[in-house]
């Protein structure tokens, strides 16, 4: 006859060891209320896989319990280093064919070199990836399937050094890891690489993704933390990223280098496909995100306002051409003489250094003492540069001098100011 | 960057040293005498490989 109940005080101590209990014995209506404390659970014991889902509800955290190193992957606000991530802002144009060595979406440049394939490079308007609008799309043009060894084609953005600090590269067993994460569209199937390059001390690292089909994907590639070389934190470029599209042999030699190393093209970009090897092929990148840690966190977005500030840091014009032709509102100057007017132009956003201006000659429109004295025919001159504002000098009329008076620049496409890495 | 024509600007108004008159890539643009700017990075490398002169400013 099996026995039913046993009394607490005919148990042995130790009687019952794990191995005398089977499996599935005590339920859960056989523990009591708390009978399970804190210190009966070993080190270890419950592991994901005894936790169901949605079984840790908000009220059974305590407060404070989730510390700043539980938090480590997720990510808090700036986590991005790279500006226009998500291509919103394109201020020179939202196309280009026969695209050169070249910005042409804000922060990302496209380079060619000893290639006879071409391209046009646009802002692409996206509708079928949720939560993003536009893309960087390369559209080639002019196919090449026979590439020189030192052929290459690819998309680069540079960040500031003071930008990378965060990465602690350099700083021994302190550096830290890097991940990249984007979205990528592209017809042409097939190995892709990415790179990035340590200007500062002529390392780099590459990576490599795998698309499997033409929808959208995000893809994610984790760079290694970096020991050695310590980047400068100064306002000139550091940390190059690069994706590939087209490289020949000379880069492609070798095995993949996915450990920092000395700079060097050997294993730079092995395995990646030719893209430009049918002029029907067509590849699309938004949603890139650059942030330290071993794995990819959900993209951070960020409004319109704050790429567009960001960008102009790099890139700004007067107005851009499709906003009254790129010409500027009226500004006043003071003369000195009967030759020359003065004024200074603010640039909206302090440049990360003093830029090269662009603008048109014999252009500007000047007002004195109520007359037209040029009629958008006024010479200006740059007359002195710095990262917030220049010096312009009108020249062209005749002048009442130690007087004032009011100018616009008539030419399209505005003044253009670039401090771009 | 191909640069076709470069040329000392001086200040009207101070007559002092301002910026580089220059022809880059077939456009003309004022480059300031910065060694973070990128334009002007690349017009004193070319001068230092003696592939590129800068004319007195006139």
């Amino acid at each position: 006859m099996p026995i039913s109940k046993i009394k607490q005080a005919s148990i042995d101590a130790s009687a019952l060891t794990g191995s005398n209990i089977t499996d599935g014995s005590i339920t859960a209506a056989d523990l009591a209320t708390d009978a399970v404390t804190t210190a009966k659970i070993a080190s270890g014991a419950v592991s994901d896989a005894k936790i169901a889902a949605d079984a840790v509800t908000t009220a059974k955290i305590a407060d404070g319990a989730i510390t700043l190193a539980k938090t480590t992957g997720i990510g808090g606000g700036g986590k991005n280093v790279i500006i226009n991530g998500e291509m919103m802002i394109s201020q020179r144009q939202t196309t280009s064919s026969n695209v050169g060595n070249q910005y042409v979406l804000d922060r990302f440049a496209v380079y060619k070199q000893n290639t006879s394939s071409t391209y046009t490079c646009s802002q692409n308007t996206v509708t079928d990836l949720p939560g993003f609008n536009h893309s960087l799309k390369m559209d080639c043009t002019t196919a090449d399937t026979s590439l020189a060894s030192n052929e290459q084609v690819y998309i680069v953005t540079k960040l500031e050094g003071r930008e990378c600090q965060r990465f602690a590269k350099g700083h021994g067993s302190d550096a830290l890891p890097i991940t990249l994460s984007f979205y990528v569209k592209t017809n042409k199937l097939g190995v892709y690489t990415v790179r990035i390059f340590d200007r500062d001390n002529s390392r780099n690292v590459s990576g490599s993704y795998t698309v499997a089909n033409a929808n959208w994907n995000r893809y994610t590639v984790t760079f290694p933390a970096d020991a050695l070389g310590k980047l400068d934190n100064d306002i000139n470029s550091s940390l190059e990223l690069f994706f590939h599209l087209v490289n020949g042999s000379d880069t492609t030699t070798g095995s993949l280098v996915t450990t920092w190393a000395g700079s060097a093209d050997a294993g730079s970009a092995t395995g990646q496909v030719n893209f430009a090897d049918n002029l029907s092929n067509d590849w699309e990148i938004t949603g890139i995100q650059l942030e330290t840690g071993s794995s990819a966190t959900p993209f951070e977005h960020r409004s319109y306002a704050e790429h567009l500030t960001a960008c102009r840091r790099y890139y700004e014009t007067s107005n851009p051409p499709q906003n009254y032709g790129g010409r500027i509102a009226y500004l006043s100057y003071t003369t000195y003489t009967t030759t020359s007017g003065y004024c200074t132009y603010f640039y909206d956003v302090e440049k990360r250094t003093s830029p090269t201006i662009t603008h048109g000659a014999n252009v500007w429109r000047i007002y004195q003492n109520g007359s037209l004295i040029a009629n958008a025919n006024g010479a200006g001159g740059t007359d002195g540069i710095s990262a917030r504002n220049f010096a312009l000098t009108l020249t062209g009329p005749t002048y009442t001098a130690h007087s004032g008076g009011m100018a616009d620049y008539r030419g399209d496409n505005g003044i253009k100011f670039d401090a771009e890495l | 960057m191909i640069i076709t024509k470069a040329q000392y600007v001086n200040s009207i108004a101070s007559g002092e040293l301002s910026h580089i008159h220059a022809t880059i890539d077939d456009e003309k643009m004022d480059v300031p005498i910065d060694e973070n700017n990128r334009h002007y990075a690349e017009i004193k490398r070319q001068v230092d490989a003696g592939d590129l002169t800068i004319a007195e400013a006139d």
